[in-house]
């Protein structure tokens, strides 16, 4: 076993560093577009199911590799994010430009660029298609989306387009499939065809690009003057980042430089954009009126027949699905069925796994006698993998409906809702998915946040999204309210108190998410206003090939980065739980039992034994014991030392706590709800005075409502912000919040109850 | 009458005339088509009155009030 996690541990920490590929004479190839032009689909075209996620370091942006087949020659392509501009004003966006303009092997250097474009809206994609060309590298144009602009009557000459452009450009329609061996074929031309010099496009006006000698040498000069070495002045930044610096206030590279070169570097920048701005007016409007000026004239007479309906399905769903009303009843009730379907859909395949796993263990324990290896597979391993493989469904379903309503549009609509209310929160409209899902489980809601670019929204999300109370927490609600809340209801039977409790449970995490979202916003990730400008792409039917390969790489990055360790931390709970003590005695009570008829009586005694003996090791064991030292801290919040166990248990899962009151309430390995009811009930100390009140059966709800208890969650923010510290961050604040939330609910419902 | 985008009813077309401001929100809203010269239409309002959702360059984009008034426009018809 410890072989596999050696292997599992290396195997992630080569993904996560992949800049060294094994076959460094693939050409790559990098595809990069505006959003919602059918990037992913042509990704998926070219590279099938061929497709390898890593990250690079440092940023958050998933690297996404794949291969594709060229003849008899195979090239890597890199899908890097849809954007609109070059300019980078992240540091994820600072690595894509990065990417394209390397050449040497830090990144792997691109040997050729694909731009996917817009077949509709040409002219605007055109800014950015600007851009690649002024980077010197063989740039092909994939027109995407020409059989939706030929069904709109709109006609592009695409040989002369070409021409203008000065490079190949051909017509695809990824949906369709349409168009893809052709640009095998151009991409392969060019590769071979491949001179090493390119002429680099100057769009922009000359004096631009004497400012950009002159600042290079401002850089020169103060490199030389702090005396630094040659290697720091061949260390300077590519050109390109040095315009880029020229024209974009306060972005990523201007950020690097001033940190690298110091304040003279910031005074020559500013004193030469001064000077630019003199010349030349604003550089925001330089690049703009250049580069859109430059798509006209590259445009003119390229359209046969310009009549540019937009679409009309589209106009007509959004004059209802953007209504005032009908808009948002619209949205209630799709996000309800989502939820509901998930609900309902997710359950079969957990209990198939459920009934999988006690299957095989029950087989186990069949053909093993009782022991601690026995323990160890069926306690340990079987559980722990179970433990893994039980979130894939709900994984599964909520990405499959993430991925159709974002390839189908309506996820932007979805987003423009809700925004407003989003932002009352410090948080964005693109946040709303990622917090419902998480209403079903973090895990996935956590992995979904993704889709918000901006950086200081996307932390916010992921930090408060674990506060809306996931499926895991509905059974330690539901058997809690089942124990203590009295079944009174109101309005003459429409409202039940143990269903008032759930709700306000629920409720519990979006009120202290509002807060927690703000103090973040004003501290660690504090900065200025995203801008929230947004495009609502037209409506289509999603294709079944990206959705699907979305759902897939979900799966298999979560189970590959986080299940190796959630198993890890089961088998690591099942030890504490287990050693110290001498299990002979239960061995044997086991041994006796199985060889009896389970429903004799003789058998139940035996049961009820070996119920008793569990406790007693449970209780003995370093968790137990654990569980006994931690007493005074959880005594305030109105537990003993039982609950204390179980809360410490279930911090890998909190599907744990279930089973683990089940043993120390000796009610054996499967807890019977009634049983476990009853047992809470029944339990009392030493003295007499019951263990649980309804305060005390409040404040275990309210701890489990805002308390980090799941391992997966964590490795997944580990993933989604490629750093440990907000993970630790989102522990420590989560079980803090948990511990004082329920201390308050405990002292509070005392008073009054 | 040179007004805001954000003071335009809903259906109303402008031409826009120029973008304030000189910061990422300015970049974008120049990226994703708001050009001096181009037409603009403001479709609707979201339910709750923000964003907004405006027609241009060939495509439906939602701009928050607060970008929006960056956006200097001539009222058309």
């Amino acid at each position: 076993m410890r072989g596999c996690q050696q292997k599992a541990v290396t195997a992630m920490a080569s993904v996560s560093n992949a800049p060294t590929h094994p076959n460094q004479t693939q050409p790559r190839v990098a595809l990069v577009g505006n959003p919602n032009t059918g990037k992913s689909t042509l990704f998926n075209a070219l590279a099938g199911m061929k497709v390898r996620t890593g990250n690079y370091p440092g940023v958050t942006i998933e690297k996404k590799l794949g291969t594709c087949e060229l003849g008899d020659k195979e090239i890597e392509l890199v899908d890097l994010p849809g954007t609109y501009s070059l300019a980078p004003r992240s540091p994820d966006e600072l690595v894509a430009v990065e990417v394209l303009t390397d050449n040497v092997a830090a990144h792997g250097g691109v040997k050729l660029i694909v731009c996917v474009v817009n077949a509709l809206l040409l002219q605007r994609n055109l800014f950015l298609v600007s851009q690649l060309l002024e980077l010197g590298k063989p740039v092909v144009v994939a027109l995407n989306m020409i059989d939706v602009a030929e069904s709109r009557g709109i006609q592009i000459n695409v040989e002369r387009l070409s021409e203008r452009l000065g490079v190949p450009v051909v017509a695809t329609s990824a949906a369709k499939r349409t168009g893809i061996t052709e640009l095998k074929k151009t991409i392969a031309d060019q590769l071979d065809s491949d001179t090493n010099e390119h002429e680099r496009c100057r769009i922009l006006p000359s004096e631009f690009y004497g400012a950009v000698a002159t600042f290079r040498e401002a850089l020169n000069s103060t490199a030389t003057k702090a005396g630094a070495s040659e290697s720091k002045i061949s260390d300077l930044p590519d050109d390109y980042l040095l315009e880029r610096m020229l024209l974009d206030r306060g972005g990523e590279p201007e950020t690097r430089v001033i940190a690298q070169y110091g304040d003279s570097a910031r005074v020559a920048l500013t004193e030469i954009r001064e000077q630019l701005a003199a010349k030349l007016g604003d550089p925001i409007d330089i690049e703009c009126n250049a580069r859109y000026a430059w798509a006209r004239e590259k445009l003119s007479a390229v359209f046969t027949n310009e009549s540019h309906p937009s679409s009309p399905v589209t106009d007509r769903l959004d004059a209802i699905l953007t209504h005032r009303v009908a808009g948002l009843v619209c949205f209630v009730i799709t996000m309800f069925l989502i939820f509901q379907t998930i609900y309902t859909f997710a359950g079969w395949p957990m209990d198939l796994i459920d009934a999988a796993s006690s299957w095989l263990s029950d087989s186990i324990c069949a053909v093993m006698a009782p022991g601690m290896l026995r323990s160890l597979i069926t306690d340990g391993i079987i559980a722990g993998v179970g433990g893994v493989l039980i979130f894939l469904p709900q994984i599964a379903l909520l990405f499959l409906f993430l991925a159709l309503l974002e390839d189908c549009g309506y996820m932007a609509r979805a987003a423009f809702l809700v925004d407003r209310i989003m932002t009352t929160f410090g948080l964005s409209g693109k946040s709303f998915l990622p917090m419902m899902s998480s209403f079903a489980c973090a895990v996935p809601g956590v992995m979904a946040s993704r889709v918000i670019e901006n950086r200081r929204d996307r932390f916010a999300t992921i930090m408060v999204a674990p506060l809306m109370s996931c499926s895991a927490r509905l059974p330690v609600y539901l058997l809690l309210i089942a124990a203590f809340i009295p079944q009174t209801s109101y309005i003459g039977g429409w409202l039940s108190l143990p269903a008032i409790v759930l709700m306000s449970m629920y409720m519990v995490g979006v009120v202290v998410a509002i807060p927690v979202a703000w103090v973040l916003k004003k501290t660690i990730l504090r900065g200025e206003v995203a801008p929230f400008v947004l495009e609502l792409p037209e409506y289509k039917v999603p294709s079944l090939a990206v959705v699907l390969s979305r759902v897939w790489d979900a799966g298999k990055a979560f189970v590959i980065r986080a299940g190796t360790l959630i198993f890890a931390a089961s088998i690591l709970i099942w030890f504490a739980g287990y050693l110290p003590g001498d299990h002979s005695k239960q061995y044997q009570l086991q041994t006796q039992i199985e060889q009896l008829d389970q429903s004799s009586q003789a058998a139940e005694l035996l049961v009820v034994e070996l119920n008793n003996e569990s406790s007693k090791l449970l209780e003995h064991s370093m968790l137990g014991r654990t569980g006994h030292f931690i007493e005074p801290v959880v005594r305030p919040l109105g537990w003993d030392w039982k609950i204390g166990v179980g809360a410490l248990a279930s911090f890998p899962a909190r599907e744990v706590i279930i089973a683990t009151l089940g043993t120390i309430y000796s009610l054996g390995g499967d807890a019977q709800e009634e049983g476990l009811v009853g047992a809470l009930q029944a339990s009392t100390y030493d003295d007499g005075t019951p263990v649980y009140s309804v305060p005390v059966a409040l404040s275990v709800m309210v701890f489990f409502a805002l308390c980090a208890q799941c391992v997966s969650t964590l490795l997944v923010i580990h993933r989604e912000t490629n750093s440990w510290f907000w993970p630790i961050l989102s522990f420590s604040y989560m079980t803090i919040l948990a511990y004082i939330g329920a201390w308050l609910t405990y002292v509070v419902g005392s008073s009054f109850l | 009458m040179e007004t805001t985008l954000d003071q335009l009813r809903p259906g109303q077309q402008a031409n826009i005339v120029r973008i304030s401001g000189a910061d990422e929100i300015a970049s974008r809203l120049r990226e994703l088509g708001f050009v001096p010269g181009e037409l603009v239409k403001f479709v609707r309002p979201a339910p709750l009155g923000d964003p907004l959702k405006c027609f241009v360059h060939g495509s439906r984009i939602a701009v928050r009030c607060g970008e929006a008034r960056r956006v200097y426009v001539k009222p058309v018809g």
